[in-house]
C-alpha cells in the first residue's frame, strides 16, 4: 500500500514544475504544457483523496474526469489561438503577445 | 381676437425662412418675403387697434383682452406665463411698431440695395419686429424681459451689421454691454417683485401688492434702471451715439421709433404700481429725465455727424416722455389715478407716438442724405435743397415737428407734456421750455447745415447729388403725413389716458403760445446763425467759448469718464488681480491634481504590462501571501 503522502509529495512537485514553467517559459507553447501539469496534478489528488477518504464513493473521479476532458477542450482552443497568433506574428513568444493589451 | 397670434408668428416665421434659407433667395425674393409678411402685421394690427377700439367701453375704460395666456413654467405658488394682452398702450404700440418697421423695410430695398448679407437683414429686421411686438403684448414682467433680451439681441445683431468694420464691432459690444448691465437690474428688480407681490402679472387689484407694498418702491427703481439703460438715459445713454454705426434704417427703427421706448414703455405699464405705492420714487424718473433732456441738447448743438446729432435729438425726446411719466401726480378726489393730475401719462404715450413717426422720417431723411453724399459729415453737405426737393420738404416738416410749431404732431404732444411739467412744478416746467428751445435751435442748425449754407462743390464736382429712389422716398412722404395730420385730426386723449376713460385734450391756450413763441425765437436764431453762405456768429461764438464748444462736441468727455471707469479702476483694480488669482491659485491647484495623478499613473502603470506572465507572478504572490496570513 503506497502511503498518501508519496502520492501527494507527486503532484506538489508537479504543481510547482507547472507553476515554475508559467512563470518562466519563453514559448506560449510551453506555458500551455505547464498548465496542463498543474491541471494533471490537481486531478492526481482527486483521484487520491477519493481513494484515500471516501472508499465507497466515486465522485472524486468524475471529477477528474470531467476536467481531464475541459483541459482537453481548453487545449484545443487554445492551440487554435496560438496557430492565430502564429500567423499574424511569426511568432508565439510571449513577449510578443504583449502587443495585445492595445 | 385670435387672430393677434400672427402678429407674433409671422415675423418669426419670416425670420426662419430668410435666416435658414435666405442664401438660397435673391436679393429681391427675401426683401419681398420680409415686407410682405411685415404688411401682413401691419393690417393685422391695424384690424387689431380697430376692433379694439370700436368695441364698446366698459365703466368708461376700454377692456383688457387676453386672447391667449398659457402657463409656460410653473413654479409652486409663482408662475411664469407667455400670452398676448390688448390694452390701449399696447394696442397704440402695436400700430407704431408695425407702421414704422413696414416704412423701414419698404425703405430699405431702396438704401440696402446691392448690400452683402441682405437676406440676413432682412432676416434680423424682421427678428427685431417680432421681439419689439411681443415686448409690448406681454402679459407678465417676466414675459416683458425675455422679449426685452430679444429686442437687445438683434439691435446687436443689427448694430454690427457691417461686421468687417472695427467701430461697427466696437459699438454693437458697446451696446450690448451696456444694455446688459442695466437689465441686470432689471432682473433683480423682477425677482423681489415677483418675490414679496407673489406675482409676475400686470393685475395690480391682486392682493399681493398690499402686502409687497414696502418692496415696491426699491423694486420699480431697479427697474427703472434696466428701462433708463435701454432708453439711454443718462449715464447709461453712452450706446446709443455709437449705435449709429449700424444701417441708418436701422437706426430709424430701433434707435428712435421703437427699441429705445422701451424703457418709457416699462413705465407706462407699471405706472399704476408707481402711482399707488412709489410717488415719491418718480422724483427720481422726473430729474434723470430731464438732466438727460438737457445734457443731450447740449450736445447735440455741437455735432457735426447728421445721425449723431438726431442719436442726441432721440435721448432729449425719450427723456421728455420719462419727464412726463415721472411729473404724474395721484389723484386729489380718493381716485388713485385721476387723468387731470397724471395727464402726463397721455403726454409721455402720445409723445412717444409722434416722436417714433416724425424721429423715423428724420432719420430716413438723413439715410437719404448720406446715400447721396456718401458721408455723415456736415462738412460734406450745404445746398442740398436744389438736389434732393423731396428728402428736403419732409425733413423740413419733421424739424418744424420736433421744434413745436403747430400744426404738427409734435407740437400737440410737447405743449401736453409742458403742461404736464408745469402743473408738477414751474421750475421743471420753465427747465423744459428751455430744453425744448434748444431742440428746435439744434434741429434748425441741422437742417440749415445740411440743405443750405455753402455747398461742398469740390465733393460734388464728380458725384452730382441725387434725390433718393422712390422705395426711398414713398416711406418719407407717408410719415410726414402722419406728421402733418396725426396731432389734431385724433384726439389721442380718447384711445390712451392715464384711467382710461375719455379724456379730451385741450389746448392750454397760455403755455401753447408760450412755447410756440419761444420755439420760434429759437428757430428764428437758428437761421440768423446758420443759414449763410459763411456763418460769422457761429465761428464767433466758437472762439468766444472754445472750451465749451470742444466739451460739447467730445458729449463732455462721458466716453473717456467710461473708459477711465472701467480700465483704469475696474480692471486694473479689481478684474486684474481676480484674473491672477485664477491663474494661478484656481488653475494651479487644479493644474497640480492633474500633475499628482499623471506621477501615480507613472508609478503604477507597471503593473499593467500586458506580460500574462507578470501577473500570473503576482498572482502567485497574492495567494501565497493570503496563505500565510490565514495560516498565522
Amino acid at each position: 500500500m503506497i502511503h498518501l503522502e508519496y502520492i501527494l509529495v507527486i503532484s506538489a512537485v508537479m504543481m510547482f514544475a507547472g507553476v515554475f514553467g508559467f512563470l518562466t517559459r519563453r514559448s506560449t507553447l510551453g506555458v500551455l504544457l505547464s498548465i496542463e501539469l498543474m491541471l494533471n496534478s490537481t486531478d492526481i489528488n482527486f483521484a487520491v483523496f477519493n481513494k484515500m477518504l471516501y472508499p465507497a464513493g466515486h465522485e472524486g473521479y468524475f471529477f477528474a474526469l470531467f476536467s481531464i476532458a475541459i483541459s482537453a477542450a481548453e487545449s484545443a482552443i487554445a492551440i487554435a489561438i496560438m496557430i492565430n497568433i502564429y500567423r499574424h506574428l511569426k511568432n508565439i513568444s510571449v513577449r510578443d503577445i504583449e502587443k495585445m493589451k492595445w | 381676437m385670435e387672430y393677434t397670434l400672427y402678429i407674433l408668428l409671422l415675423p418669426f416665421l419670416s425670420f426662419l425662412v430668410l435666416g435658414l434659407a435666405g442664401m438660397k433667395f435673391s436679393h429681391k425674393t427675401a426683401g419681398i418675403v420680409g415686407t410682405l409678411s411685415l404688411a401682413a402685421v401691419t393690417v393685422l394690427s391695424y384690424v387689431t387697434a380697430f376692433e379694439y377700439f370700436t368695441a364698446d367701453r366698459v365703466n368708461g375704460v376700454f377692456a383688457t383682452v387676453v386672447p391667449y395666456n398659457i402657463t409656460w413654467l410653473p413654479l409652486g405658488s409663482l408662475h411664469f406665463d407667455m400670452g398676448i394682452m390688448l390694452d390701449p398702450i399696447s394696442v397704440m404700440m402695436l400700430i407704431v411698431i408695425s407702421t414704422v418697421s413696414l416704412m423701414v423695410h419698404i425703405y430699405s430695398f431702396g438704401y440696402m440695395h446691392g448690400e452683402r448679407g441682405f437676406q440676413r437683414y432682412y432676416a434680423y429686421l424682421s427678428l427685431f419686429t417680432m421681439s419689439m411686438l411681443g415686448l409690448v403684448v406681454a402679459t407678465n414682467i417676466f414675459q416683458m424681459y425675455l422679449f426685452w433680451e430679444l429686442v437687445g439681441v438683434s439691435s446687436y445683431l443689427l448694430i454690427g451689421f457691417y461686421y468687417t468694420t472695427a467701430p461697427a464691432i466696437a459699438a454693437s459690444k458697446k451696446a450690448f454691454i451696456v444694455t446688459r448691465f442695466a437689465d441686470m437690474f432689471f432682473l433683480v428688480g423682477i425677482l423681489i417683485y415677483g418675490y414679496y407681490c407673489k406675482s409676475f402679472g400686470f393685475d395690480f387689484n391682486a392682493e399681493g401688492f398690499a402686502q409687497g407694498a414696502f418692496m415696491l418702491p426699491t423694486a420699480l427703481v431697479l427697474m427703472f434702471i434696466g428701462g433708463a439703460g435701454k432708453s439711454a438715459m443718462f449715464p447709461l445713454h453712452i450706446w446709443l451715439p455709437d449705435a449709429m454705426e449700424g444701417p441708418t434704417p436701422v437706426s430709424a427703427l430701433i434707435h428712435a421709433a421703437t427699441m429705445v421706448v422701451a424703457g418709457v414703455y416699462q413705465i407706462a405699464r407699471l405706472f399704476p404700481l408707481w402711482i399707488q405705492y412709489a410717488p415719491e420714487a418718480m422724483s427720481i424718473v422726473v430729474w434723470v429725465g430731464v438732466f438727460t433732456a438737457f445734457y443731450a441738447a447740449a450736445v447735440a448743438c455741437a455735432q457735426s455727424d447728421i445721425k449723431r446729432v438726431l442719436a442726441f435729438s432721440t435721448i432729449s425726446q425719450i427723456a421728455f416722455m420719462m419727464v412726463a411719466l415721472g411729473v404724474c401726480l395721484p389723484g386729489h378726489h380718493g381716485e388713485v389715478i385721476d387723468n387731470h393730475a397724471s395727464l402726463g401719462y397721455m403726454a409721455s404715450m402720445f409723445h412717444l407716438f409722434t416722436h417714433a413717426m416724425f424721429k423715423a422720417c428724420l432719420f430716413l431723411g438723413a439715410g437719404c442724405i448720406i446715400h447721396a453724399v456718401h458721408s455723415n459729415e456736415m462738412s460734406a453737405m450745404g445746398g442740398l435743397r436744389k438736389y434732393m426737393p423731396v428728402t428736403h420738404i419732409t425733413f423740413l416738416c419733421s424739424c418744424l415737428a420736433i421744434s413745436g410749431i403747430p400744426p404738427f404732431s409734435g407740437f400737440f404732444s410737447k405743449d401736453e407734456i409742458i403742461t404736464a411739467c408745469f402743473a408738477y412744478s414751474p421750475v421743471v416746467g420753465w427747465i423744459m421750455t428751455g430744453i425744448a428751445a434748444m431742440t428746435a435751435f439744434y434741429m434748425f442748425r441741422l437742417y440749415y447745415g445740411i440743405f443750405w449754407g455753402t455747398e461742398n462743390k469740390e465733393l460734388h464736382a464728380h458725384h452730382t447729388p441725387h434725390e433718393a429712389p422712390l422705395t426711398m422716398t414713398l416711406p418719407l412722404i407717408f410719415l410726414t403725413l402722419v406728421t402733418l395730420t396725426c396731432g389734431w385730426a385724433v384726439n389721442f386723449g380718447s384711445f390712451v389716458s392715464a384711467s382710461g376713460e375719455d379724456y379730451p385734450i385741450h389746448l392750454d391756450t397760455q403755455i401753447a403760445v408760450t412755447s410756440t413763441v419761444i420755439a420760434i425765437c429759437s428757430i428764428a436764431l437758428a437761421t440768423y446763425i446758420f443759414k449763410g453762405e459763411r456763418q460769422p456768429v457761429a465761428e464767433k461764438m466758437k472762439a468766444a467759448a472754445p472750451s465749451l464748444h470742444r466739451w460739447a462736441y467730445k458729449r463732455f468727455y462721458m466716453d473717456e469718464v467710461y473708459q477711465f471707469v472701467t480700465h483704469r479702476i475696474i480692471f486694473k483694480r479689481i478684474s486684474t488681480p481676480i484674473a491672477w488669482f485664477d491663474r494661478h491659485i484656481i488653475d494651479g491647484f487644479f493644474d497640480f491634481l492633474a500633475w499628482g495623478t499623471h506621477r501615480l499613473s507613472l508609478a503604477v502603470r507597471g503593473l499593467q504590462n500586458g506580460s500574462v506572465q507578470t501577473y500570473a507572478y503576482i498572482f502567485l504572490l497574492g495567494v501565497l501571501a493570503l496563505l500565510l496570513i490565514l495560516t498565522f
